[in-house]
């Protein structure tokens, strides 16, 4: 909401300077966002620029299309000024530009020679002082000849009016009353404590008849409509607004257009009423009719465009067609003509939220749908509908016929709220006396008694007691009220077990070496396609976002591994030659689809790597410390899988506790890796963070450091290739007895000394006991065991070193 | 022979000062104390010395020997700690070279700014609350004083999700205020950091997914002035001591009385410049008192408990933090980007 501050001082005598203005506007509440971008602010900034008279016109010596004026600006000396523009006349007042000169757009004049022809300034069209035709609607092309013929050598600006310090608010939507200049003055005068001046409305009214011999309305449907008054004027002379009206439209960031059209703008500017204008002759038998529109219903608005209208959009009518769409535009078959006889005065009240919707469905937000969406004061309307026939009096443009036709079913009337005092102290945590509050509440209008407040009509947020210590706060000040630290009941702050679990693996993760990273939640169908996932898969099963940006944010994605290779392409595209990355995200799994209850919204930390020293086993290595750190590696084994589409099928391992999968660990797809252009081998681990949550552990047990030296052994063996080394472990750990202390692999071998389909394992095995040192005999035993089950159930055949 | 002695001891300490090396050294050792050394070859004449002679020419000998040795000893030790610095001085690096820099990771600048505001508030003894981004419009708006027709439901371009169901993806990290006043007892005090959507298109300053974090007090006998008092504290915590906040009066549907606070500019400090627009302050967060209506839908008794709540953008705090100028890069998660932090 633009505020010309010459406007606000009409109801409000405001004499401080404009920035304690805006800083006392901005603490009451009324928040400034700063000058306004308006032409009004802009033509601040000219300088130098005066009023003056073409007192003689001669032919310029060296040129035909120039000619040297000498021209008259209050001083002794007239100034000479050589110009091309066709419409000078002697005699002519002009706005003149002298030496040193300002104009819009920050365009400085000098003198200097023009042709050979001293000239000691410009002469201005209306274009090089900001200003169009528009604001000026007498202008002509070339220079603004000044009819008033303004004294000379007085300020352009002031002349003309240009200038006005316009201050932008952001009025937050629960006071549609201060989208008006009115409920702004009324903010102004209470934060300011100054008397505010309501307008005075009085309308004369000479024509013959009423209003009522020439229109009837009837709402047919209150809840949408609850008021609608009509007022008449005759023989209406359809011209430009004077200058001072055309200024306070231009300076609040509307653009003058006629005095009927100017009048309905400057009634919604200053009220806050939109107002609508009909030729009195477009419509049937005088009836106005406020229905919903038909399903279907075409209608032409003012701006020429046919819109199909609905029926739950509200339309002004007479009996036989639509003739505004309510609320939002006029129809092109009622507009006022230049020859209109006698117009209507339409000032009425419709429902916010209908409007919003209409003005939405119909893609067409104008500045009265702005306004009624926010929910009018249907009391305003009367004031509004008086003040426009006022104008056209005042503008001797038509003649006023008296009475109204007023169709208000059920009138709002002021309420009341119950408060006290004491509450309100209690909750903004001051202390004033009823008598204070009662004083503060009567600078917006609020009758309170200490009990009871009376809340005007155009003020429909205050509902409650706490509305109320809003308003006592916001005008005593927010920032007297003392700061003070919660005291109460004494809490602990900490994090649950889960987020320092969380926390924990973020830690493992950067000591790895990775970097955090944070991606879209949302995504593409098309990734399934990508990642090779089948038609049937429970992973397609995914949440859909009904209006969606585009196809690529549709749906809440159901596996994070998209994410993490559209990071990893990034990386590569732009030649980082590693990249080492972990996300925890969530994915969102629906129970069915479509949703009945809220998804499951799973915990997942992902990791995505590429680089030279990455393979399977760095990824793996990640997953292992991180169970280690988190105490549930007791039970944690790996087992290789090959049923994911995206991963690598002999390079992928299910991460397991037990029974329990946890997540899984492995290579990506090289023609996975292909469609996301990546160069590199990739690999990936997902895990299930909800689920390791639940086996972690904090609690470590101190276990004695060493006193004896251990026994190692080392043993060699041939397996099968396809024997993996979980399972000669898992001998050698049955097989150990009990001072079996480490086993460590240390070498896996297949070449040219190994037989094909075969590889080499050598493991170290270490003995040790608590209590003694052990000897030879203690070890020989179980590492025979160990041996010949190996043998018996891998087939396994001992190595000589 | 006592001269003898006493020419060998001079001319000791003569060649001593000459010597440069332990090459040299040796050799004046040999010289002097070996078989055929010059003091060796006085001591043999020893035997030509009368008895009484013999004890007292004997103790000098033995003092001039003791004495060389000494010396000797030192010089060889002078030597070596010389030898030894040229040697260290040879081996001399390029200190200039860069670092071996550990390969750790690092963590998303908006997660370190998460954790440093969970620092603060677990401080003041807050706890953490999470909660859902895909939530039912009650939570979202109903619970939070926005019923349906509301303007507000319309102004933060909600993304709906297909559902039997009046599913969204929450627009604001609110309903977590709701979730938690449902679930808990006063007293009450939490905050909830999250992911919010809006349908906003992507650009350097928008996205559709940003993150948010509310704050949400609730015992007997909160006041403003407790709001402003935590706030403050958290403010200062998170910019610096010397930061000021103003509180302004706003409007939000699910507080009442309503605050906007803003910090002074972490630009200029308040006096004015281009990223606060020169009005010395920066918008913060939003906050206030939480309305009776929403206490009361939640199951809390407004004559019995208040409260306040707050919420504020986490992206622009980061951006600003770290001066990063592209909301993208929070989302792009290139390993130049991320390593900077």
């Amino acid at each position: 909401m633009d505020l010309p501050i010459s406007w606000l001082k009409e109801y409000v005598d405001i004499d401080c300077d404009v920035n304690t203005f805006m800083d006392k506007m901005t603490m009451a509440g009324q928040k400034v966002e700063g000058f306004a971008d308006n032409v009004c602010n802009k033509a601040r900034a000219i300088r130098n620029c005066v009023v003056g008279r073409i007192e003689k016109i001669e032919k310029h010596p060296n040129a035909d299309k120039l000619v040297v004026c000498q021209v008259n600006i209050g001083k002794e000396e007239n100034i000479q000024i050589v110009t091309g523009a066709p419409n000078v006349f002697e005699g002519a007042y002009v706005p003149v530009a002298l030496d040193g000169a300002v104009l819009a757009n920050d365009v400085r004049i000098k003198k200097g020679k023009l042709r050979g022809v001293e000239s000691n300034g410009m002469m201005c069209s209306i274009e090089e002082l900001g200003f169009t035709e528009h604001d000026f609607p007498d202008a002509e092309y070339g220079i603004y000849i000044l009819r008033d013929k303004p004294e000379l050598g007085s300020d352009i600006t002031e002349v003309l009016q240009l200038t006005d310090d316009v201050i932008e608010f952001e009025i937050t939507n629960n006071r549609p009353d201060c989208y008006s200049i009115i409920g702004l003055a009324r903010e102004a005068a209470a934060a300011f404590n100054k008397p505010f001046k309501y307008p005075d409305i009085e309308v004369k009214a000479l024509a013959e008849g009423n209003s009522s011999d020439f229109v009837s309305v009837e709402i047919k449907n209150p809840e949408l409509c609850p008021r609608y008054i009509g007022r008449v004027v005759k023989n209406v002379k359809i011209e430009p607004s004077p200058l001072w009206l055309r200024h306070r439209l231009t300076a609040a960031g509307v653009r003058p257009i006629n005095n009927i059209v100017d009048i309905t703008n400057y009634v919604m500017l200053e009220l806050g009423q939109p107002m609508h204008a009909f030729d009195i002759d477009t419509i049937d038998e005088g009836r106005i009719i406020v229905r919903n529109a038909e399903d279907g219903e075409k209608f032409t608005t003012l701006d020429g465009q046919q819109r199909v209208l609905d029926s739950s959009m509200l339309v002004i009518s007479d009996p036989n067609k639509a003739v505004a769409v309510a609320g939002v535009m006029g129809g092109e078959n009622s507009k006022v003509s230049p020859n209109a006889a006698a117009i209507l005065f339409e000032s009425a009240n419709f429902n916010g939220p209908n409007i919003r919707i209409t003005a939405k469905k119909l893609g067409m937000r104008t500045d009265a749908s702005a306004k009624y969406e926010k929910g009018l004061d249907p009391n305003t309307a009367y004031d509004a509908v008086n003040r426009a026939v006022q104008l056209v009096e005042m503008l001797g443009c038509g003649e006023v016929v008296p009475g109204m036709v007023d169709c208000y079913p059920n009138k709002r009337e002021p309420w009341e709220v119950e408060y006290s005092a004491e509450s309100i102290n209690k909750l903004i945590g001051f202390d004033l006396s009823d008598q204070e509050m009662t004083d503060i509440l009567k600078l917006v209008e609020v009758e309170a008694d200490g009990r009871k407040a009376k809340i005007p009509t155009f003020r429909p947020d205050l509902e409650s007691e706490a509305d109320l210590a809003e308003e006592v706060a916001r005008f005593y000040g927010y920032d007297k009220i003392k700061t003070t630290l919660a005291a109460g009941t004494p809490t602990c702050g900490k994090k649950s077990i889960s987020q320092l679990i969380e926390d924990k693996t973020a830690e493992v993760m950067t000591a790895a070496g990775l970097s955090e990273a944070m991606t879209f939640s949302f995504e593409s169908p098309k990734v399934y396609d990508k990642l090779h996932i089948p038609a049937d898969s429970p992973l397609r099963k995914a949440v859909r976002i009904t209006n969606p940006l585009g196809e690529d944010f549709s749906i809440m994605r159901t596996q994070t591994v998209n994410s993490m290779l559209n990071s990893l392409s990034l990386n590569y595209s732009r030649r980082n030659g590693e990249c080492k990355l972990f996300e925890m995200g969530r994915v969102y799994i629906p129970e069915e689809v479509p949703m009945k209850k809220l998804p499951y919204e799973q915990p997942t930390l992902t990791i995505g790597m590429y680089g030279e020293d990455v393979d399977f086993y760095t990824v793996k290595g990640i997953i292992e410390e991180l169970a280690k750190v988190l105490g549930f590696n007791d039970k944690l084994y790996f087992m290789p899988k090959s049923d994911i589409p995206y991963m690598h099928p002999g390079r992928l391992a299910e991460v397991f506790y037990g029974k329990e999968s946890l997540g899984y660990v492995g290579e990506v797809h090289p023609l996975i890796l292909k469609n996301y252009s990546i160069g590199v081998k990739a690999y990936i681990a997902v895990m299930d963070i909800a689920k390791y949550n639940k086996l972690a552990s904090f609690e470590h047990t101190f276990k004695p450091l060493p006193k004896y030296p251990a026994v190692e052994r080392d043993i060699a063996m041939l397996v099968d290739d396809d024997t993996t080394v979980m399972e000669i472990e898992n001998i050698i750990r049955q097989k150990g007895g009990k001072y079996l202390d480490q086993v460590k692999l240390f070498d896996v071998y297949r070449g040219d000394q190994i037989k094909k389909g075969y590889k080499s394992v050598a493991y170290s095995i270490k003995f040790r006991s608590a209590d003694r040192t052990l000897t030879d005999d203690d070890v020989s035993k179980p590492i025979e065991k160990i041996i010949t089950t190996l043998r018996d159930k891998l087939g396994a055949q001992l190595r000589d070193k | 022979m006592k001269d003898k002695l006493m020419e060998v001891r001079k001319k000791a300490a003569k060649s001593l000062g000459e010597i440069s090396s332990l090459n040299q050294l040796e050799e004046l050792r040999v010289k002097l104390l070996g078989k055929k050394g010059e003091l060796t070859s006085i001591m043999k004449e020893m035997g030509k010395l009368s008895k009484e002679e013999r004890p007292v020419v004997g103790q000098l000998a033995n003092e001039v020997r003791s004495y060389i040795e000494g010396e000797l000893a030192h010089a060889k030790l002078h030597l070596e700690e010389k030898a030894l610095d040229i040697k260290l001085r040879s081996e001399k690096i390029d200190v200039t070279m860069p670092g071996k820099i550990p390969a750790y990771g690092h963590r998303h600048p908006m997660n370190i700014v998460i954790e440093d505001i969970k620092r603060i508030f677990i401080g003041m003894g807050y706890e953490i609350a999470e909660g859902p981004e895909i939530e039912d419009a009650y939570y979202n708006f109903t619970a939070l004083n926005i019923p349906e027709g509301h303007t507000a439901r319309d102004e933060q371009d909600t993304f709906y999700v297909e559902g039997l169901g009046d599913f969204l993806l929450r627009t604001q990290t609110s309903p977590m205020q709701v979730r938690v006043m449902e679930n808990r007892k006063p007293p009450i005090r939490i905050i909830a950091p999250g992911r919010v959507y809006r349908s906003d298109e992507v650009d350097a300053t928008h996205s559709p997914i940003f993150h948010q974090l509310e704050g949400l007090v609730i015992d007997k006998g909160i006041t403003m002035g407790d709001l402003k008092g935590a706030l403050e504290v958290f403010a200062k915590q998170l910019f610096g001591e010397e930061t000021k906040v103003r509180f302004r009066p706003h409007h939000f549907p699910f507080t009442e009385p309503s605050a906007e606070m803003d910090a002074t500019c972490f630009g200029c400090g308040g006096k004015g410049c281009r990223i606060c627009k020169d009005s010395g302050w920066i918008e913060m967060l939003g906050c206030g008192m939480v309305h009776p209506k929403v206490l009361e839908m939640s199951g809390i008794d407004p004559k019995v408990y208040s409260g306040f709540a707050f919420g504020m953008g986490l992206e622009r705090v980061t951006m600003q933090r770290y001066g990063i100028n592209d909301l993208r890069l929070l989302f792009e998660n290139d390993a130049k980007f991320l390593r900077q932090f």
